[in-house]
């Protein structure tokens, strides 16, 4: 959706070699590894993958908000030129909402059940600005109007627990955007909502972006929320970044087994089915993180795999000009 | 589907109503009415989708149906014979017909439970056959839905979402039923697994001839398991037609909703999609008239006082609209 004009070419965000473990009770095991990425103004970078493939560690991660078991092994990210995880705890939080801000999958256990809606964003702008109680609550208000919320005035005095889904979700957008972040990463905005609410947020956020020029990651398992939003997008599997590209390369053309697998495996994707035809669906499950294969993660479910597949790992590299993936699959078709 | 055979099971006007009581008294106040007369019927070997967003009754009819929730109202026809009461007695035989696969596979499943004890559970409840017929059974299930049968000693817990998914759909099947209501069976589940179970369900509708009431709120698994689709909103059923006509032509505007708001597939064509909130009305303030009234584009006076019903139109679609 972001027009060459609006985006600039300098990242906002940069990821590099970020690797994430978790400490288990056999010892610590890897849960993200070799991450590397970089975000611009006004773009949208989708990271899908299932469950335990690392996407929400990796956002997580963005915020410093890892749960206690996990921990940044090793790796840098850089936020507007500066080194976000060499800051102290005091430089985090102003940070935090100022340049990069988070929406969660659950409004409802991410929003303070006790706090009404408007102080819960004003406690965030008197938090960021130097501002009396007053202009704090006339900014919840704004932003409230900006996330399209119907009668904010009056939703800013209510409690989290009297809105619907699709409002809580509004309000927690309003939320995020309170202090005008720079970076806006959204885990899962749309999967506690019904289809048609989805629409209505999916909108919004696309909306929001074009007139605020935010850099926007979205982490997702739905293959129709990133055909829907995403400029680029990275595919992950166990840990691992195994394809890059933008929207349209991906779509047009998928290089990595696993996403082809993906792409087969959603139901309605094709033409209207007939009863009893079969899903391409992916053999086996994922790979416990603690217990990873040797070589190639995907080797063991993979059609095409080969014994050098089930040995050594495939470097992350680009097969096609800006559409990267890690495949011992060579490019026949190009 | 040839259209003289019987159905096999037919529900009329089925009621739910849950009373919402008040005050010291707890006098009822009101009512939630979570399915509020839906009539439908279901033919041997066939998949009936009910489809719809968060409380409009879906999983409620799955329950009522399986006797899991007392209907307030309405008829129920199993093989021709009436469900009366759906006290015990009632629902003993019944139940051996027509089982349930639920949603979550983490908690519908007894954790403490080894996987044969989970699957033998409904021979046991039912007394069908010697304990070494039981046990040759459970082996013979779970081949057939894809575990390995050297595995029925672990826990649930031992097994990953889709194999305990797989685990549920062997207890379901332990008493060959007729009908299978599927509450939302892939909706816990990855994509890739999703696939895997989706496939299973279908090749069991194949090789054994058992029908489907699938639940879902997920339009690309309805357009691959069904094939009939009832589309449910606020307690009703406001469109029910064939699968390929209700997806090439929708009929109740509702419907045409559900399908512009389902993402693309194809980022080339992406919606825009109004950012405009439009809330579902909630189950308890009913809107009066058409439910769908309060977000109806094609909304007119009548619509306000007067509900519509199901009336045919062409090709075997019923829909309840007055100005469709």
């Amino acid at each position: 959706m972001s027009e060459m004009n609006t985006a600039t070419h300098v990242p906002v965000l940069e990821v590099s070699d970020l690797d994430i473990e978790i400490r288990g009770v056999n010892g610590a095991f890897a849960v993200v590894s070799d991450m590397n990425f970089s975000v611009r103004a006004g773009e949208t970078l989708c990271i899908v993958g299932e469950s335990g493939c690392g996407k929400s560690m990796t956002a997580l991660s963005l915020l410093r908000l890892l749960p206690e078991a996990a921990t940044i092994a090793g790796g840098k990210v850089v936020i507007e030129g500066q080194d976000f995880l060499a800051m102290d705890q005091r430089q985090v939080e102003d940070f935090r909402g100022e340049k990069i801000a988070m929406i969660f999958q659950e409004p409802l256990t991410a929003l303070n059940p006790v706090l009404r809606i408007g102080e819960q964003i004003a406690e965030s702008v008197r938090q960021h600005r130097k501002c009396s109680r007053r202009e704090a609550d006339a900014r919840a208000v704004d932003v409230l109007r900006l996330v399209q919320m119907p009668d904010p005035e009056r939703r800013a005095s209510q409690f989290p627990h009297e809105l619907s889904g699709g409002m809580r979700q509004r309000a927690m957008i309003a939320l995020a955007l309170a202090c005008d972040p720079k970076i806006i990463i959204a885990d899962e905005p749309t999967t506690a909502l019904d289809v048609t609410i989805q629409a209505q947020i999916l909108g919004l956020i696309s909306d929001l972006q074009k007139r605020l020029g935010t850099a926007q990651i979205l982490i997702t398992h739905d293959l129709g929320v990133v055909s829907e939003v995403a400029d680029r997008v990275i595919v992950m599997y166990a840990g691992r970044k195994v394809e890059e590209a933008s929207i349209y390369d991906l779509f047009d053309r998928p290089f990595h087994p696993y996403t082809i697998g993906l792409m087969g495996a959603v139901p309605g994707a094709g033409a209207s089915s007939e009863a009893g035809d079969r899903l391409a669906d992916i053999p086996g499950t994922v790979p416990p993180l603690w217990n990873l294969p040797k070589g190639c993660a995907f080797a063991p479910r993979c059609a095409n795999a080969s014994a050098r597949c089930l040995e050594e790992r495939p470097p992350f590299e680009e097969k096609r000009p800006g559409h990267w993936a890690a495949c011992w699959e060579h490019d026949d078709a190009a | 589907m040839q259209p003289d055979r019987t159905p096999l099971l037919t529900v009329e006007n089925l009621e739910v109503h849950f009373p919402i009581r008040s005050g010291v008294f707890q006098r009822q106040v009101g009512a939630v009415k979570a399915v509020d007369g839906v009539s439908f019927s279901l033919q041997r070997g066939e998949t009936l989708s009910l489809v719809g967003e968060s409380g409009c009754g879906k999983s409620t009819t799955g329950l009522a149906l399986m006797g899991l929730v007392k209907p307030t109202g309405g008829r129920v026809q199993f093989d021709g014979q009436e469900i009366r009461g759906f006290n015990r007695a009632a629902l003993k035989s019944y139940r051996r017909r027509m089982q349930i696969v639920f949603q979550d596979p983490f908690s519908s499943l007894n954790p403490r439970q080894r996987v044969k004890d989970i699957i033998r559970a409904p021979l046991d409840i039912h007394k069908v056959g010697t304990p070494a017929e039981r046990e040759t059974r459970v082996a013979e299930l779970m081949e057939r839905v894809g575990l390995r049968p050297d595995q029925a000693d672990n826990f649930a817990h031992q097994f990953s979402g889709g194999q305990r998914q797989r685990i549920g759909i062997a207890r379901a099947l332990a008493l060959n039923p007729d009908v299978i209501v599927c509450d939302e069976p892939v909706s816990a589940l990855d994509v890739s697994v999703q696939a895997q179970i989706l496939n299973l369900l279908s090749d069991l509708q194949r090789d054994l001839g058992v029908s489907y009431l699938s639940i879902s709120h997920d339009l690309g698994v309805v357009e691959f398991i069904s094939h009939r689709v009832a589309v449910m909103y606020l307690g009703k059923i406001v469109e029910i037609a064939p699968k390929t006509r209700i997806f090439a032509e929708p009929g109740h505007p509702y419907t045409e909703l559900l399908m512009r708001s389902a993402p693309s597939r194809d980022p080339r064509k992406r919606h825009s999609f109004s950012a405009t909130n439009d809330d579902i009305p909630s189950a308890t303030k009913k809107p009066s008239g058409c439910p769908f009234h309060t977000r109806c584009p094609l909304v007119t006076a009548v619509c306000k006082t007067t509900e519509p019903a199901l009336t045919a139109r062409e090709g075997g679609q019923m829909v309840a609209c007055h100005n469709r």
